[in-house]
């Protein structure tokens, strides 16, 4: 287990190493640039690092395995949620153009922090030691905790930015406890480890503490009930394009730990946990979001119930209930970044409209926009033909295959409810008059791109899920694979 | 592997054509509008010749997936396409009618508002019957088919602001859900016994089992399915009543979709899926009977039409239940080949109808024409041409293909000829009745009186035509594919002249691979005694036999003499018999004038009783007293429980950790709980 780290080690963590350099980068150039030339250059940098690092992932998986001491373990399971994450930064990026000059925010280490934290979650995704774990979502944490604060002229911003940081710590505190009660129940902070440790018949209780620990930390980042206190108030205040990366990537790679530790790690005595967890996020998330009038809020209301769906198929079996679960953290993903992309062109200097009465009449006067909107929206309930659709099918199909029919009725159930809240910002931009009107702008190149991008995966998910869903399935099966066969299988000669 | 032939290219290019026209055409010039129009869908037609010239080389049946689709725990569908001879001829007909019509539209939408909309429509109809066409299996079939529906749905009620073709439009689609929802369930059945809908993971099996001849399996009940499904869209008894309403749609649209391509779509999949019909005779006798009496059933209502269009749309109806009595006596290909030889002469026939209330300015009551061949000769020619093919007459298109059908059911019983001899005989006389009426006598109408006289009487059709003011030909655009059609309707029976005539039924060889391959001898047995009845139609012809095939085609040469005869007599000679004869039937004229009142039929045992059942019953007893109660009543439920989730929401921090706190209390007591037990 010494030794010097090797090429294949660094190639493993390619994508890391890639949006690093690029944020260092990016943080060197900042004071060369006078403000209204940073925004472009310097966003033009970090979409350039996001790409590449898109590049290096998709690179990456044709050459799977263990790296750094079987710390972090590349297989299509991390390329997956390594691709989704990168992704969705470019996107986000590109989303930002326009929303920071409208805002009058200096850009610089706005994009080395989506960089940066782009790293931490990557490495969430790929890493299968504990105090790895721990450190990447450290890194993804630390820097949304400062984006969500980058509205520094307003105090709801700062605000957020304080609330998510303290709640956030208190949370991750959990988490820590838990890896050091794993470590002392099993022996080990390694997954692979772990995992063994955890199959034999009489299952230290400690353990049970662990993974009830690690849950609370987990649950808090992912936002699912009864962690999800935070998500209202830090979504209303933190930039609009930052609460479209902040409810995607970190969740999606917080989603993605819980996988591994969860499932890989085949923790005891999650059941129950997660079904009341997603039972309760469902219903808190639906309900919370069907009186709120400001349409980032309500939006915040409905990730927590969209979390809620997700760990139904944490509920079912391993098999089908990972891949479900993966195919809707993609879909997810598509479809709320493209719609708060939208909300942040609206949003305006000062983000001063984004309440429901502000979208009256959008209909008319914006109709690409509105009509962008309203198939994100559609694939949020989950509309046939969008991405929405079909997640919501793969998770709810999950749940019946593992005869979990009273989850899924509540499941269903919580989706008619979401109906009518998602419903309402539809009906309001085509059905009703605008009292004040919402200066409507052109739209720049790359808002534009982002909205292509996400509305061509929301409609792809939708149309052909096929592709991406046998990905998942074939991923999900290697992440199931017993770890004995997998370090096997890829055992580095010259060791 | 064989060569990659990009057959996804031949759908796409109208969608494009279709999305690029509904998106930007409102902006575009008409010019634009057709261009586009034109390229996408002769893009499509083009492709079409290029892999039908590639055709010789591919191993067949030849497949191609563009991607998965769904995948559904055993259950799969892929955007995969099917090449075979048989949608290989589809593909032809289908792209180079479509295309000849899409030119002759130009001229005849050209003054009409809503000229993007309506091609933009056109474009998409051809991306769905050729997604319908090329499909490798059932389901992706089933969206080009419910795809058609919607186009032809769209395109019957164009004229949206006319109540009379927002109504037709809507009962086509209705209609249709009748079929489909015995299609459907059919497709179910399909999915529990082979847990697939692909061709080649469905047919194999079936075709190892035996006929059932009980008739009481499961294979006969998805054949008997499968064919409501077809009636519904191909218009067969007691399904057809959609198809003389939906000539409420423009000419092109009738000549398109509603006698040319979709509503064969029935036909192509009865012969598509005629592996399970071979496995259940019984089914395959229900298909020869609705197509026989069919045929017969319409064609008697046509005689009595006085509407040009009305009389072409009962024709299409009886000419495709020739094509389902073709598919029902296990002719599969005399099926097909009826089927292209009617898209050649049906779409020609719709099209020169056009021209002639394009020419009369909107005009459609054949009793206010007349004397027209001097005035349009082109259109007067082209419609001979067309009405001398669909009556039998030889050597052009009709005669070849209707008699191989006629022969193959004499094959199988002496009463599917007889019926199917009179229906020619019918068919001739009424449509030689329709081109006297036309084009010879003396002009009875309007429009040539005065300009001032012309204006206002585009109530039937068009209703921008009104405005020419006297009796004109039609532009080149349209008089091009008119006069292509009838080429084809000419010569377009050549390439399927039987054995008993010389030929070598080329045809009939060319679609043998599809068909030949579990192809059951039962029709043979039916066969008079004493009789040497060929193996195969094509076959080398014993002298016996050939003997009386040749004589059955004189017989059905001569029933479409008698016919023409008859309507020569009646109405070039002795144009006041007619009326006498009616007012002798008297009640029985009335009946098949009013289409022995079948609507109103339908009217009092369906449509009423569905009306009344759901306005009490589902509006206001479940809807309003059960939905809507429980719908307002939850709806105060979920915004008094919101309320009370907003107030968690204080925006106090220590309040916020300590509902984090809680929650993780009960996370770890439960756990540890657990954990102890």
């Amino acid at each position: 287990m010494s030794g010097l780290p090797q090429t294949a080690d660094y190639v493993r963590i390619l994508p890391e190493l890639v949006l690093s350099i690029f944020g260092i980068v990016v943080m060197l150039l900042e004071p060369l640039f006078d403000e209204r030339r940073s925004q472009r250059t310097l966003g033009s940098i970090a979409l350039i690092g996001s790409l590449v690092a898109i590049m290096a992932s998709v690179f990456q998986a044709q050459n799977p395995g263990f790296a750094f001491w079987n710390m972090v373990r590349v297989d299509g399971f991390s390329v997956f949620f390594h691709v989704l994450v990168t992704t969705i930064a470019a996107v986000v990026i590109l989303t930002s153009y326009e929303y920071m000059s409208v805002q009058r925010i200096r850009a610089g280490e706005y994009y080395g922090l989506i960089l940066f934290g782009t790293v931490g979650m990557c490495l969430m995704s790929s890493a299968v030691e504990l105090v790895l774990i721990f450190i990447a979502l450290e890194i993804s944490s630390i820097s949304t905790y400062i984006l969500a604060g980058f509205r520094r002229r307003e105090a709801a911003s700062s605000e957020a930015s304080l609330k998510y940081f303290l709640l956030g710590s208190f949370a991750t505190a959990f988490f820590l406890y838990g890896v050091a009660l794993m470590f002392g129940a099993t022996g080990s902070t390694n997954i692979d480890k772990i995992s063994p440790a955890l199959e034999q018949s009489t299952v230290p209780p400690l353990a049970y503490l662990a993974v009830a620990l690690m849950f609370v930390g987990l649950g808090f980042k992912v936002a699912s009930a009864p962690f999800h206190i935070w998500t209202p108030d830090v979504y209303e205040g933190a930039p609009a394009p930052i609460v479209g990366f902040m409810s995607t990537a970190p969740k999606a790679a917080a989603f993605a730990v819980l996988l591994r530790i969860l499932f890989e790690a085949n923790a005891p005595g999650r059941f129950w946990l997660i079904w009341f967890s997603a039972v309760l996020s469902m219903c808190l998330g639906n309900l919370g979001a069907l009186v709120q009038t400001n349409v980032k809020r309500l939006l915040a209301y409905s990730s927590i119930a969209h979390a809620g769906y997700l760990l139904v198929a944490f509920a079912a079996a391993p098999e089908v209930g990972v891949s479900a679960a993966m195919f809707y953290t993609a879909a997810y993903a598509a479809m709320n970044v493209g719609a708060f992309a939208v909300i942040s062109h609206f949003a305006n200097a000062g983000e001063k409209y984004v309440t429901l009465d502000d979208y009256a009449g959008l209909g008319r006067r914006s109709p690409v926009l509105a009509a962008t909107l309203t198939i994100f929206l559609l694939s949020l309930i989950g509309i046939p033909a969008t991405g929405g659709f079909f997640a919501k099918f793969y998770v709810f199909s999950a749940a019946l295959k593992a005869d979990l029919v009273g989850l899924t009725i509540i499941g269903v159930i919580n989706s008619a409810v979401a109906a009518y809240y998602y419903l309402r910002i539809i009906v309001v931009m085509y059905m009703r008059e605008s009292r004040e009107e919402i200066p409507v702008r052109g739209i720049p190149l790359g808002l534009g791109t982002a909205l292509v991008v996400s509305l061509a995966a929301t409609i792809y998910l939708g149309v052909l899920p096929g592709r991406v869903l046998d990905y998942a399935l074939a991923s999900a099966n290697q992440l199931m694979q017993t770890p004995a066969s997998a370090a096997a299988a890829t055992v580095n000669p010259g060791r | 592997m064989t060569a990659n032939l990009h057959l996804w290219l031949i759908p796409a290019l109208p969608l494009i054509g279709a999305a690029s026209n509904g998106l930007m055409g409102r902006r575009s010039s008409r010019r634009a509008v057709s261009f586009i129009a034109l390229v996408f869908c002769g893009g499509a037609f083009a492709w079409a010749l290029y892999v039908a010239s590639r055709f010789s080389s591919l191993t067949l049946p030849h497949a191609e997936t563009l991607g998965p689709w769904i995948r559904v725990g055993g259950f799969s569908a892929d955007f995969a396409f099917y090449l075979d001879p048989l949608s290989l001829i589809m593909l032809l007909v289908v792209t180079g009618v479509g295309f000849l019509i899409h030119i002759y539209s130009i001229g005849y939408m050209w003054e009409e508002g809503g000229y993007y909309r309506f091609f933009s429509y056109l474009n998409l109809f051809m991306f769905f019957m050729l997604t319908l066409v090329l499909a490798d299996n059932y389901l992706l079939l089933f969206i080009g088919w419910e795809g058609v529906g919607l186009a032809s749905y769209l395109l019957i009620g164009f004229w949206f602001t006319k109540d009379s073709a927002a109504s037709a439009g809507k009962k086509a689609f209705i209609v249709n859900r009748i079929g489909d929802f015995g299609f459907l369930i059919g497709l179910f059945l399909l999915i529990k016994h082979f847990g697939s809908l692909n061709f080649d993971r469905v047919f194999p099996p079936v075709a190892q089992m035996k006929a059932e001849t009980a008739g009481a399996g499961w294979v006969t009940a998805i054949g008997l399915l499968l064919m409501v499904g077809a009636a519904g869209k191909s218009a067969q008894l007691p399904l057809y009543v959609w198809l003389p309403d939906a000539m409420e749609g423009p000419t092109p649209v009738s000549a398109l979709i509603h006698a040319a391509t979709m509503v064969t779509a029935g036909v192509y999949m009865v012969a598509r899926s005629h592996v399970i019909y071979e496995r259940a005779p019984e089914a395959l006798t229900l298909v020869a009977i609705v197509g026989v009496l069919t045929a017969l059933f319409a064609a008697t209502i046509g005689v009595a039409q006085t509407d040009i269009k009305k009389v072409l749309a009962y024709s299409t109806i009886s000419q495709l239940g020739y094509m389902f009595l073709g598919c029902g006596v296990a002719a599969f290909s005399a099926g097909i080949f009826h089927l292209m030889t009617h898209a050649f002469f049906k779409g020609l026939l719709f099209l020169a109808a056009g021209s002639v209330i394009h020419a009369l300015g909107g005009e459609q009551d054949m009793r206010r024409m007349g004397g027209l061949r001097h005035h349009i000769p082109w259109t007067f020619w082209t419609m001979t041409v067309a009405t001398l093919a669909i009556a039998g007459i030889p050597p052009l298109a009709g005669f070849f293909s209707k008699d191989e059908i006629l022969w193959r059911a004499y094959q199988a019983s002496w009463i599917y000829w007889l019926i199917g001899v009179s229906t020619a005989f019918l068919t001739s006389f009424y449509m030689f009745r329709l081109l006297f009426l036309t084009f010879f006598g003396e002009y009875r109408g309007a429009v040539a009186a005065g300009p001032e006289h012309g204006r206002g009487h585009g109530l039937h059709d068009a209703p921008g035509h009104g405005g020419h003011g006297h009796i004109h030909e039609s532009p080149t655009v349209m008089l091009l594919p008119l006069v292509i059609l009838a080429i084809l309707s000419l010569a377009g029976g050549w390439v399927g002249i039987p054995g008993s005539l010389g030929g070598g039924n080329r045809f009939d060889k060319f679609l043998a691979p599809v068909f030949d391959t579990t192809a059951i001898a039962q029709n043979r047995e039916h066969a008079v005694p004493g009789e040497q009845v060929p193996p195969e139609s094509e076959g080398p012809a014993t002298e016996t036999g050939r003997g009386t095939e040749l004589m059955f085609t004189g017989v059905s040469v001569a029933a479409a003499a008698l016919g023409l005869l008859l309507a020569w007599l009646l109405y070039l000679r002795n144009p006041e018999l007619p009326q006498k004869i009616a007012d002798a039937l008297g009640g029985f004229y009335g009946a098949v004038l009013n289409k022995y009142y079948v609507d109103e039929l339908y009217a009092v045992l369906f449509v009423k009783p569905l009306v009344d059942g759901s306005a009490r019953i589902l509006w206001q007893a479940m809807d309003q007293g059960v939905i809507d109660r429980t719908i307002n009543d939850g709806a105060d439920g979920a915004r008094h429980l919101s309320d009370n989730v907003r107030h968690m929401q204080s925006g106090n921090l220590r309040s916020y950790a300590g509902w984090v706190a809680a929650g993780a209390a009960v996370v770890i007591a439960y756990m540890v709980w657990t954990g102890l037990r």
